[in-house]
């Protein structure tokens, strides 16, 4: 097929926003919280990363304040959830009704407004090469931090002490607890990491793949992040693999689109959900997959002593 | 919009910690400014109340901006005489109907719903306020008191195609439609025609998002589309996310709705733009002097409601002059985009040589002409 | 430094007071965000928090767009007491619009002969059976191939979606409305009826109210709805196996979908009167929030529906009123549900003054 390497250079990049979304949200559920309040926070942090490109021109600025708008967010959720004990899924839903009105609201400046960051990218030598060139090594730098980011994640949660802990206060905070690990503020700090990185998502959205900033502009961007924590059951490489799947059926169903199939494109939209359920229900046909990687303390909340 | 960029920057960046909005005093945009705080309405010498409903937010650069601009442009010339208030963001369902209740109970007396999927709301409070006329943007529907207005856009698509079809070099055009609607598909047809009217080897390229608003996947299709070998790009759909994705490509594109040059002035070929000041004061007036009356209204180039504005300066001069030349022609009346002959891209012809199309044809319109690839979606 | 302590028991008194601290404390922000702004904080509460209850026009419109709210909540509600995680329930409210809205279409255009009082338990069939299938792919999938009920359920929403956006702009397509997405406008009997003269609240809103008392007693007085809460914490291991955790996850989720698909069918039959591609106004994801707000409770969900009707609703109003932009509303919502959701700790704990360890 003509243009494959136009597909999958397409597929890397619609992927990566939600891979990165997908890896916070994966550090916050790794320690038991579940955050609903993706969408709101990746908004709030595209205006910001949006609102700092305009002022500076400088991208990793931008993606430093999504990342810092999405922790301090996340801090009032992940206050909220650990100290107090709310209801995570309320919570976050609140958080994401909030996000979603300041960011619209802050954002009413920066309507219609340029960026002048961006610009060709790539690695040098290997972005000439043929077919891999195209398909592979011309895509902005965060794309490749993304799997760099996946991998490390990966690393950390399996190979090393932090990631033995983490785990552990996700799977039992008791245990956690009883053993002297401080099992709230270790929840506390995953869940503003992942915030973070859910910014970095947002500010990578309306600076980089949609260099605009337009109200509602995430469009269920973080829903799907949220979605693909579950696909991947809790493992950061699998992250990368459901992003890259649900990018790439998006891209090639419009691709398709493109090339004059008859389908009506409703249908064509389905796709992405469609093989995202499908992918799903072979990968959980082996329970084991899931039940050995699901956060056992996922949702609930942990009072020391009590 | 008080403060500098970079201080508003400096601001949202620190947003998340900003929840107690202290720090928003003062930057509510003027569209945002309340205009509710009228008076109860007095027999005479009170100025008219006219309330408008939008379906999205006065700030999304795009239809409803639109429409948002030509409210506050026409209640500025009336000079006093009009005092208007808006409602943003109405879902269109049964929400509209209570809001539409509501201003009426505010006191309106001359009400604007500008999206299509007002129109069973309008139709039923239009029925229960015989005292309140009502206008539908759009819609169908005609009562008494309820009467219909609309942009031909398919002028501003056509003078993009002319534009189009000369600073393409692959011959291939690219469109991203929202839904397959009859106005959307004039659009896609205009665009074709106008560009097919300069460069008779145009080819168009669609790709629907089944969205009106979904910025990423907006960039998705347009990268789609260029990917294929669409080297100019138009879209139905109400972000700036094309025009960005074709500067980024270094391929050219369209700005809709609005003046969108800002954002990609290498891309930027032009912006098809839509100006409802001159209706609304029209309406206004009409309301005022007692001649409103129930009809449909369709304007376009040559009433001003319709424009390819902000040309691009970097265009050869000679297609600029093309431009100009159709634009004139619309405007003196003595060009009309759906002339026959028009055939669609089966083959079949849909309008006869000499044929000018009529209303009825324009709304029935279920096809592609010639040129652009594929099947309208669900079409027959 | 203020500490928390888990209480005994709940607090009967704090679960009445909290929603009260709640307000007090959104009030407090609120009127600081319109002092900021420049508006007056007593006008602007006034219309947030009192208007969409004044005079019995503006009740009847808060208990029409508190019933899909209510029907959504309930299921929500026995779904996540037997943690269940169906967070579809806009799918399954769209989903039961089509199977109502289509039934109503087919008596409209095939001239059915039908009346109203037969017509209104065969919508709630139709609008409950095309919830409850919706809901049965995701119950099919989690019960035989383990498939997670969170992701299953949220992507068919969108499936859902673009499956009614295809039937209204293809299929169902009204042929005289000039190809625009909507079918025609139902026939008159098809129509809910309305429980007031020139109002639009209908049969929905008691039938809604119906709904929360039986599931009140179905979850309170039945030995299958305390099996089912009891079962469902259970860990995660005897979820998997036993046959009581399958009949939870069957029975939740064709009860929460069969609800909301009723939502969907009363709404299109009721104030739409037709199908059109904007069925829902998010009342599926809304009614998440609605029933943790109703802490989980049958009752607590009417309430809670209510209130945040008053939200949505005060939230236009402030706009013609006193020209707040609606993404303020949002802003002001989203710390409502924030303030009372951290209220609601004082139900289960007490705060206890300690010295910093």
């Amino acid at each position: 097929m003509s243009g494959l390497d136009l597909l999958v250079a397409a597929t890397l990049s619609a992927g990566t926003p939600l891979a990165i979304a997908g890896l916070g949200l994966l550090v916050n559920e790794r320690v038991g919280v579940v955050n609903l309040g993706a969408e709101g926070i990746m908004l709030v942090a595209a205006v910001s990363g949006f609102a700092t490109a305009v002022a500076t021109h400088s991208e990793w600025l931008a993606f430093g304040a999504g990342a810092l708008a999405g922790g301090l967010l996340s801090l009032v959720l992940g206050w909220l959830v650990i100290w107090l004990n709310t209801n995570q899924y309320a919570t976050g839903l609140a958080v994401s009704i909030f996000g979603t009105g300041l960011s619209a609201f802050a954002g009413i400046p920066f309507v219609g407004r340029r960026l002048t960051t961006g610009g060709h990218h790539g690695i040098p030598w290997l972005r000439d090469l043929p077919f891999v060139g195209p398909a592979l090594f011309r895509q902005h730098p965060m794309v490749y931090l993304t799997i760099a980011l996946a991998a490390l994640l990966g690393f950390a949660l399996h190979r090393t002490r932090l990631g033995l802990v983490v785990r552990a206060v996700g799977e039992s905070p008791a245990s956690a607890h009883a053993l002297g690990y401080p099992v709230r503020r270790i929840r506390l700090a995953a869940v503003v990491a992942g915030g973070a990185l859910c910014g970095v998502a947002g500010a990578y959205l309306s600076v980089v793949y949609t260099p605009l900033w337009v109200e509602g502009m995430v469009s269920g961007r973080g829903w799907i992040a949220l979605a693909l924590t579950v696909f991947a059951t809790w493992r950061p490489a699998r992250i990368l693999l459901g992003a890259y799947l649900f990018g790439g059926v998006t891209m090639l169903q419009l691709h398709l689109q493109a090339s004059g199939v008859q389908v009506p494109p409703q249908f064509m939209a389905m796709l992405p959900y469609l093989s995202t359920v499908g992918v799903l229900v072979l990968i959980s046909r082996n329970p084991l997959w899931i039940r050995l990687n699901m956060p056992a303390s996922l949702g609930k909340p942990f009072t020391p002593g009590a | 919009m008080n403060l500098s960029p970079s201080k508003h920057a400096a601001l949202a960046a620190l947003l998340a910690a900003a929840t107690l909005a202290g720090c928003s005093k003062k930057e509510a945009p003027p569209a945002a400014e309340p205009h509710a705080a009228a008076p109860a309405p007095a027999k005479t010498g009170e100025p008219l109340k006219a309330g408008f409903i939008y379906v999205g937010p006065v700030g999304d650069a795009g239809w409803t901006f639109a429409h948002d601009k030509g409210r506050r442009e026409a209640e500025a010339k009336m000079g006093g005489k009009v005092v208007t208030t808006f409602v943003e963001k109405v879902p269109e369902g049964p929400d509209a109907e209570r809001v539409l209740r509501d201003l009426v109970a505010q006191g309106n007396k001359l009400i604007f719903a500008t999206s299509f999927g007002f129109m069973d709301a309008v139709t039923k409070v239009a029925k229960d306020n015989p005292d309140v006329k009502f206008e539908h943007a759009t819609g169908y529907r005609t009562a008494d008191n309820l009467r219909v207005y609309e942009a031909k856009f398919y002028e501003g698509a056509y003078l993009a195609g002319i534009l189009a079809g000369q600073m393409t070099k692959s011959n291939v055009l690219g469109f991203v439609g929202s839904f397959p609607i009859p106005e959307v598909l004039r659009n896609i047809n205009a665009f074709t025609l106008g560009a097919q009217s300069v460069n008779p080897k145009i080819t168009t390229k669609v790709v629907w998002v089944s969205a009106w608003f979904d910025p990423p996947r907006e960039t998705e299709a347009a990268q789609s589309l260029l990917d294929q070998g669409a080297d100019v790009l138009l879209q139905n759909t109400d972000s700036s996310a094309v025009l960005q994705a074709a500067e980024r490509a270094g391929k050219y594109a369209f700005g809709w709705d609005s003046d969108m040059s800002a954002v990609a002035p290498k891309a930027h070929l032009g912006s098809c733009a839509l100006d409802w000041s001159g209706y609304y004061v029209k309406s206004f007036n009409d309301v005022l002097n007692g001649t409103w009356k129930p009809e449909v209204t369709k304007w376009g180039v040559k009433e001003g409601a319709v424009d390819l504005v902000k040309v691009a300066s970097f265009a050869p001069a000679e297609a600029r002059k093309k431009v100009d030349a159709a634009r004139q022609g619309l405007k003196a009346g003595t060009l009309a985009v759906f002339t026959g002959p028009i055939v669609d891209n089966t083959g079949k012809e849909v309008l006869a040589k000499g044929v000018v199309a009529d209303d009825a044809w324009k709304g029935a319109v279920n096809f592609y002409v010639k040129g652009v690839e594929g099947k309208v979606p669900a079409g027959k | 430094m203020i500490h928390l302590e888990a209480r005994q028991s709940p607090s009967r008194l704090m679960g009445l007071l909290s929603p009260v601290l709640a307000l007090a404390l959104t009030v407090a922000i609120g009127a600081a965000i319109f002092f900021a702004l420049g508006k007056d904080p007593g006008r602007a509460l006034a219309v947030f928090l009192l208007e969409p209850f004044h005079g019995a026009r503006a009740l009847a419109e808060l208990g029409l767009k508190a019933t899909p709210l209510i029907l959504c909540s309930l299921g929500l509600a026995l779904c996540f007491r037997s943690n269940v995680w169906n967070i579809g329930a806009e799918g399954q409210f769209l989903f039961g619009a089509i199977a109502g809205g289509g039934l109503a279409l087919w008596i409209t255009t095939a001239g059915v002969p039908m009346s109203g009082p037969l017509f209104l338990p065969l919508l709630l069939v139709a609008g409950a059976a095309g919830g409850a299938a919706w809901a049965a792919v995701v119950a099919l999938l989690r019960d035989r191939f383990h498939a997670n009920e969170i992701l299953v359920s949220l992507m068919l929403v969108y499936v859902a979606n673009l499956f009614l956006s295809w039937l209204v702009f293809g299929p169902w397509k009204d042929p005289n409305g000039f190809n625009f997405p909507q079918t025609v406008q139902f026939a008159s009997v098809t129509e809910v009826p309305r429980l007031f003269r020139g109002m639009r609240i209908n049969a929905g809103f008691p039938l809604a109210l119906v709904a929360a008392v039986a599931m009140w007693l179905f979850m309170s007085r039945t030995y299958r709805g305390m099996q089912l809460q009891v079962g469902g914490p259970a860990p995660l291991a005897a979820r998997y196996a036993g046959f009581s955790s399958r009949a939870a996850i069957w029975t939740t989720l064709l009860v929460s979908g069969a609800l909301a698909g009723v939502a969907g069918a009363v709404e299109v039959a009721g104030p739409m009167g037709q199908l059109t591609p904007h069925v829902s106004m998010g009342y599926g994801f809304t009614a998440i929030i609605v029933a943790f707000v109703g802490r989980l409770h049958p009752l607590g969900c009417i309430l809670s529906s209510l209130l945040l009707s008053a939200f949505l609703i005060g939230g236009e109003l402030a706009q013609t009123r006193v020209g707040l932009p609606s993404a303020l509303a949002g802003v002001f919502q989203g710390v409502l549900l924030l303030s009372l959701l951290g209220c609601d700790v004082l139900v289960q704990h007490r705060l206890r003054w300690r010295s910093a360890p």
